[in-house]
């Protein structure tokens, strides 16, 4: 991999660009990998990374139904923070923050992780127990996390109406520095390009088909749209795909996919400095590099695989930005689309060993998974190389919902998520 | 300033009707019914903007909402300012004032287009590949200045002072584009007798007509045709024909969502909404939305000057603006010939025509003889050349040669048309390559949906409307209308649209743009290819072609040709990016529409707020209730007052307006053995005129909701909830009821607004009430705590509930919500002689607190199981099911060190502790720390004489005594377990 710098673009410049080699090649699938990950969004090419740069294990394939980074990865809101309550979550959205501050220089690949803080907004006496829950937690935990008066949440975020007056008024924000966002399709191109570097296969438009499994129950590869592919173990990193690829192995999996929407508006100059997520009124918000305000809505309120949604819920999450920025009532619409999620019944992601030997699933990470990208990739690997979680993963296991053992977020803030 | 390019007797505005507006401080003449554009165009003024990146000077392209180089900012004032409007969309009136964006100091001379001599350093992605050294210079000075640098326009500062305005509609056949197709279709469909709705984005319907001079339908131009059809369908009581309104989202169900633009056209929109959102549902929708004409990719192409045939016809023959004096043309499409032909008869010069088709039809080539215009067929444009405005273009055969050069002052181009597919394609049917024309072109429809005309890829206009008409018949037929005249329209004579060209023209010199609004050249997508971006979705965000405020209606086809010919794939295995809403970008404002202010969310108020706000309460939200908080005398804070209720309510009483609670009317014969299903209690057991308070559970075993439920009658429950959980706990039950025991003869009915609840609590409560209520005797032994009953109180109806949250004597009495108020004001001066208070939520918070009894979403958190929060005995023993049942006996949710509610108080008992606060056993560890628990509720406790707090803890049960820490940022707070109730633990005043 010839490294990326200003001084190879001077170079490139002189030759009009010429020179630059593939990001990642389109080999043909081999006969057999030792790991063969399916999914290649953000999760899953992290995973191949690290199981290659940490690990020492490169005879890897990703393997994806369409194109890299296409799914959820390329489809969010792209906010990062870790001010997550319990001790579970906090440990490995942290891993995750910690990890993307320094992932450009790792990957060689800039993937703008711009922390400029995500605040999120309290508009009542609950809303304000429970963050100051969180921020005493976070102290206690080492995550930053701080309380602001809703002068000083003003302060932070200029746009923000404050007035008494407004239907919610903000009593108080909860602010978190480090979190912000990154730039979502370079995250996925930046794992691409790095894991390809070391041997890993990326193979697009390749849909797993079914999964096959030896006589003593151990999986033995997938077959795919493009023939059979070997390999010793199955990472299963497919969203809200998950649950029909799991089931080619006869899992039955604790999850239910929603459609999820988001839009963005015309690109303007600077005019929102952070990230502002208000879970009272329904609405995410932040200002891209590039201009445009990007706006995330809840999930439909029916399960579907259709990336796609109803104009009411765009409507009501408009509703709430303006009565939260009134001053963007002029702003247009300029693209709206949709994801799919996938849902656990306790909210939090499964990173774990399956009941089938050498399967391996990393799902249910619901509205919140790009946050973690880095810090999932990363213990998600160690699991699947070493036959074990990583100890900031083990309690993300699938037997937590026969056992009792949730790491209840949603129901920590005693909203919907 | 005059209007020098206006020609006379050219164009449809009339002469008479002159306006005046502004442009970057300017003083401009106008014509009623121009356009900013149109009306630029007319003074000579060509240039309009700067490019996103490069900054370089943008010109007028086209003539519609897909212009993605003349955006300008609009404001008469600060806070009606609107960014990124395309010119060509705004219609001017008089006083408008407009400003160009993205240049500094000035358009003419934007230091920013220094940009364009790193213009080799900026190519796709640069950013990808640097800025990261020194790491922390990404935030501190990298990000910044690229964020300065982006976007275009910029945001308004001020909330905007307009309304919008929103419309349900239904009809038979919807017809989306009001050209001549549209209107044929709209006038077949109407005829018959369908209900008709017609939209087209332009303010005035003609499509397509509005350019061509060519075309005659039934003896008339088609221009005059169009206007006389829409008056025909105007006159029509089951039509409604909309202009300025776009279809911009086109949804499951033949549900399709428009935008009409109100107000921006006027100079007094008086009080009329600025826009109006459509959502109509129609059984048919036809879709006439044409096509739109894309430009040529060739050095230069960006030029101020540089035109879209179509645009410099509209101009020409709409508004009567020739583009320039001195024109050529650049086309590989026939159309673009009518445009050098108006242009010739209107008096410009034509300096040539190049056509990169080798052969020209015959009778564009005789007509061209004609006026003296020369060919150079199987030619191009290498590069367009000059500064602010195109000055010359040079010339060479296609496959090179000598290059000759033309002094210009407009540059007419066509690289053919692009069918308008969006919408098709946003109702979820799928698109398909026509290699003969080269284009992708309509499927299968998978909602009810016709596609007819251009965008069908029909482009002779005969067919089109003959396709139009069927059409409209057909959608008439299938609601039910058949009959009717056949409309008249008979083409005489139309337009050729042959031809075209996806993909740049040759090899280039230059700058080629693909997309204009994102400066993304032809050497960007050849470039994405190059680094391993196969896929056309790659392509378009490593690029960001067809990401601008067009959405790639210009550049999707130029940049899916390029990138397909750089890979030596067939287009169509470059596959095609999705087509989202909306088609056009849309206002907030118009989506939000009603959905503002104080109608943003309903405001629940009980009827008994009135009186509490004429009595100075202040108030909290709760759900979407306002809750009167506490109700302060003579300048207290909320602490005072609160401190006066607390003690008034136990020393005497207090009332409190308890309405808001949910209340859910639970009937039926098998209602009792629903509710054993509901409730983790035996409610099925619960005597008639009986209360018990009830504990909900998720199916994992968690504390949903609580409340008192009272047995009406053997067969009537009646249910209260948390006031914030009623709706959700109606959902829950109702979805149980529906999906798991769909046997059961149940029926739910939500009454929380049917009541209006007064709460007596406190030692005087009996001797307050008594006198109100009619035939119960209210004796603890005649009417124990937990008893309801059906009586009269006041007069009125009522459930009076022997109840309490307080632990005192109390009454809760339900009444008709009407007479709620007049309820509450006898009762409220009747408990002012035995020295009664009102309190409000606080007074209330802190009485159960001192209680101990639990706010299900405060003291338990989704965690939290019945036993966890105490309420173990509110677990039915012997029943063999309840939601919840199954979760509860899950290994984790019995085992030892669970979380569990206790007391804590502080050693010094002025020391209130912090709500959310964490408990650790160890204050000395290091972090991150083991956390055992946090601190529910805490309040001062007037009654108690000191500070109390609920807490959940690990293994609560088992510390009591025992001392555990409460690290603070700045102290750490020592805190001993206590049992959870503070104030009367043996419970005797709920007995008085």
């Amino acid at each position: 991999m010839r490294k990326y710098s200003a001084f190879a673009i001077a170079r490139e410049a002189l030759r009009s660009h010429k020179g630059w080699e593939k990001q990642w090649d389109s080999p043909e699938p081999r006969a057999a990998y030792d790991v063969v990950i399916v999914g290649a969004g953000g999760h899953g090419l992290a995973t191949a990374y690290y199981l290659a740069k940490e690990h020492g294990v490169t005879n890897i394939a990703v393997l994806d139904k369409g194109w890299l980074g296409g799914g959820n990865t390329g489809r969010n809101t792209t906010i990062i923070r870790s001010n997550y309550l319990y001790d579970e979550s906090a440990a490995l959205y942290d891993h995750a923050v910690k990890l993307w501050d320094g992932l450009s220089q790792d990957l060689n690949y800039n993937v703008m992780y711009s922390a400029r803080g995500v605040m999120m907004l309290a508009h009542n006496v609950h809303d304000e127990q429970v963050f100051k829950r969180h921020i005493h937690a976070n102290r206690l935990n080492g995550v930053d996390n701080e309380w602001l008066s809703p002068a000083e949440a003003k302060a932070y975020c200029p746009p923000l109406n404050i007035a008494s007056s407004a239907r919610y008024p903000v009593v108080g924000a909860a602010l978190q520095r480090r979190g912000g966002t990154a730039r979502h399709d370079a995250v996925a191109w930046g794992y691409a390009r790095a894991a390809a570097a070391r041997g890993v296969h990326i193979i697009q438009n390749c849909a797993v088909t079914g999964i096959r499994r030896s006589a003593d129950g151990a999986v033995e590869g997938v077959e795919t749209t493009r023939g059979f592919i070997g390999a010793k173990k199955v990472g299963v990193v497919a969203a809200g795909n998950t649950t029909p690829i799991m089931e080619m192995a006869g899992l039955r999996m604790p999850l239910e996919s929603f459609p999820l929407q988001a839009l963005v508006s015309e690109p303007v100059k600077p005019v929102f400095p952070c990230v502002v997520m208000s879970n009272t009124v329904h609405a995410y918000i932040s200002q891209s590099d590039k201009g445009e305000l990007v706006i995330g809505a809840g999930t439909d309120q029916y399960t579907s695989y259709s990336q796609t949604g109803g104009l009411h819920i765009l409507s009501h999450t408009l509703e709430a930005i303006c009565e939260m920025f009134p001053i963007f009532s002029r702003m247009k619409m300029m693209r709206s689309w949709g994801g799919i999620v996938d849902v656990t019944p306790d909210r939090s992601p499964i990173l774990a060993k399956t009941p089938v030997r050498g399967l391996y699933v990393n799902c249910g990470w619901g509205t919140g998974g790009f946050k973690a990208t880095p810090g999932s990739g990363h213990v998600f690997a160690h699991t699947i190389a070493r036959d074990e979680p990583h100890k900031i993963n083990a309690a993300y296991t699938l037997e937590r919902f026969r056992t009792g053992r949730l790491i209840d977020e949603a129901a920590a803030a005693a909203v919907a998520h | 300033m005059s209007q020098s390019f206006r020609i006379p007797g050219k164009g449809r505005l009339s002469p008479s009707r002159g306006l005046r507006f502004f442009f970057d401080g300017k003083a401009f003449d106008a014509l009623e019914g121009d356009t900013v554009a149109s009306a630029l165009l007319a003074n000579g003024v060509h240039l309009a903007g700067r490019s996103y990146k490069y900054h370089r000077p943008r010109g007028i392209l086209t003539a519609g909402s897909e212009e993605p180089n003349a955006l300008i900012g609009v404001s008469n004032t600060a806070a009606t300012h609107v960014p990124n409007v395309r010119a060509t969309v705004q219609e001017v009136h008089d006083g408008l004032v407009t400003r160009s964006q993205n240049r500094w100091p000035s358009l003419a001379f934007d230091l920013g287009a220094v940009n364009s001599l790193g213009a080799p350093f900026f190519s796709a992605g640069f950013y990808y590949k640097t800025f990261m050294w020194p790491k922390a210079a990404w935030k501190a000075l990298y990000e910044p200045v690229i964020r300065q640098a982006a976007g275009l326009g910029v945001s308004p500062k001020e909330p905007d002072p307009d309304h919008y305005a929103s419309r349900y509609e239904h009809c038979d056949v919807l017809v989306v584009g009001g050209g001549a197709v549209g209107l044929a279709a709209a006038l077949a469909a109407a005829n018959a007798g369908a209900s008709v709705i017609l939209c087209d984005e332009q303010a005035q319907c003609g499509g397509a007509m509005r350019h061509e001079s060519g075309a005659r339908i039934s003896g008339r131009s088609g221009w005059d045709w169009a206007q006389d059809a829409v008056a025909q369908l105007k006159a029509m009581d089951n039509v409604r024909v909309l202009t300025r309104t776009t279809a911009f989202g086109y949804h499951t169900q033949n549900f399709v969502a428009l935008a009409e633009r109100v107000t921006d056209h006027l100079a007094d929109g008086k009080d009329l909404p600025r826009e109006r959102l459509w959502q109509v549902r129609a059984k048919r929708v036809i879709l006439a939305t044409g096509a739109i004409e894309r430009q040529l990719v060739f050095g230069g192409n960006d030029l101020p000057g540089v035109m879209f045939a179509n645009a410099a016809r509209t101009y020409l023959n709409h508004y009567g603006v020739a583009a320039g004096r001195k024109v050529a043309v650049f086309t590989a499409c026939d159309s673009a010939y009518g445009a050098a032909f108006d242009l010739a008869r209107a008096g410009s010069a034509v300096a040539v025509i190049v056509d990169w088709r080798h052969d020209v039809p015959e009778d564009l080539s005789r007509q061209a003889q004609e006026l003296g215009i020369k060919i150079l067929a199987g030619h191009r444009v290498v590069q367009a050349k000059g500064r602010l405005r195109i000055a010359s273009i040079s010339v060479a055969h296609r496959d090179g040669g000598q290059e000759r050069s033309f002094p210009v002052d407009s540059l007419i181009i066509s690289g053919g048309w692009t069918p308008s597919v969006h919408l098709y394609s946003q109702s979820r049917g799928k698109v398909a390559w026509d290699a003969d024309t080269q284009r992708f072109l309509p499927g299968d429809p998978v909602q009810d949906c016709v596609t007819v005309g251009a965008c069908d890829g029909t482009d002779d206009l005969a067919r089109g409307v003959a396709q139009g008409i069927e059409a409209g018949k057909a959608a008439a037929t299938a609601a039910g209308h058949a009959g009717g005249d056949q409309p008249d329209v008979a083409v005489e004579a139309c337009e050729s649209y042959a031809g075209g060209l996806a993909g740049d023209a040759g090899q280039i010199k230059g700058k080629a743009f693909v997309d204009y609004q994102n400066d993304v050249t032809a050497k960007d997508i050849r470039q994405a290819v190059r680094e391993g971006m196969h896929s056309i979705e790659h392509v378009k965000r490593f690029t960001t072609n067809g990401m601008a405020s067009d959405q790639g209606k210009l550049s999707n086809m130029h940049g899916l040709a390029i990138a397909a010919d750089s890979l030596g794939w067939p287009i169509p295995d470059v596959g095609l990016t999705t087509f989202r809403q909306p088609y056009t970008p849309v206002t907030f404002g118009t989506i939000v529409n009603h959905g503002r202010g104080d109608l943003f969310d309903v405001t629940r108020r009980t009827t008994i707020d009135g009186w509490a706000q004429d009595n100075g309460a202040v108030f909290e939200d709760v759900g979407n209730w306002k809750r009167a908080r506490f109700f302060p005398q003579g300048g207290e804070d909320m602490h005072a007052a609160v401190n006066r209720e607390c003690r008034t309510v136990r020393e005497a009483a207090g009332l409190f307006d308890a309405s808001t609670l949910g209340k859910i009317e639970v009937v039926g014969p098998d209602a009792g053995a629903f509710m054993d299903l509901m409730y983790t209690n035996p409610m099925s057991k619960l005597g008639v005129g009986k209360l018990r308070y009830g504990i909900m559970c998720r199916e994992d075993g968690f504390v949903y909701d609580d409340g008192v439920v009272g047995r009406v009658a053997e067969d009537r429950f009646h249910v209260t909830t948390t006031t914030g959980g009623a709706p959700r706990v109606l959902h829950h039950m109702e979805d149980y009821l529906q999906t798991e025991f769909p046997h059961l003869k149940v029926w739910l009915t939500s009454v929380t607004e049917q009541w209006a609840v007064v709460a007596v609590q406190g030692p005087k409560a009996r001797e307050i009430v008594a006198p109100f209520v009619s035939g119960v005797d209210l004796s603890t032994e005649a009417f124990p705590h937990m008893s309801m009953a059906e009586c009269e109180v006041c007069g009125v109806p009522a459930r009076l509930f022997r109840v309490s949250f307080t632990g005192e004597t109390g009454f809760e009495i339900n009444v008709p919500a009407a007479y709620g108020r007049s309820v509450w004001e006898i009762l409220q001066a009747r408990g002012a002689e035995f020295g009664a208070c009102t309190y409000g939520t606080e007074t209330m918070h802190v009485l159960r607190a001192e209680k101990g009894y639990i706010i299900v979403g405060q003291d338990t958190d989704g965690t939290v199981t019945p036993f966890d929060a105490g309420y173990g005995w509110a677990v039915a023993k012997k029943k063999k099911d309840f939601v919840g049942i199954r979760g509860l006996k899950r290994p984790d949710l019995v085992a030892d060190g669970r979380k569990q509610l206790v007391g804590l108080t502080t050693s010094d008992p002025a020391m209130v502790l912090e709500e959310g606060a964490q408990i650790v056993a160890d204050p000395n560890q290091p972090v991150p720390m083991t956390m055992i628990g946090h601190v529910t509720s805490s309040y001062w406790s007037e009654n108690c004489g000191r500070s109390i707090a609920l807490a959940l803890v690990a293994g609560g049960r088992d510390r009591m005594g025992q001392t555990l820490h409460v690290p603070m940022p700045d102290r750490t707070i020592a805190v001993t377990v206590t049992e959870p109730v503070f104030f009367d633990p043996k419970g005797e005043r709920l007995h008085g």
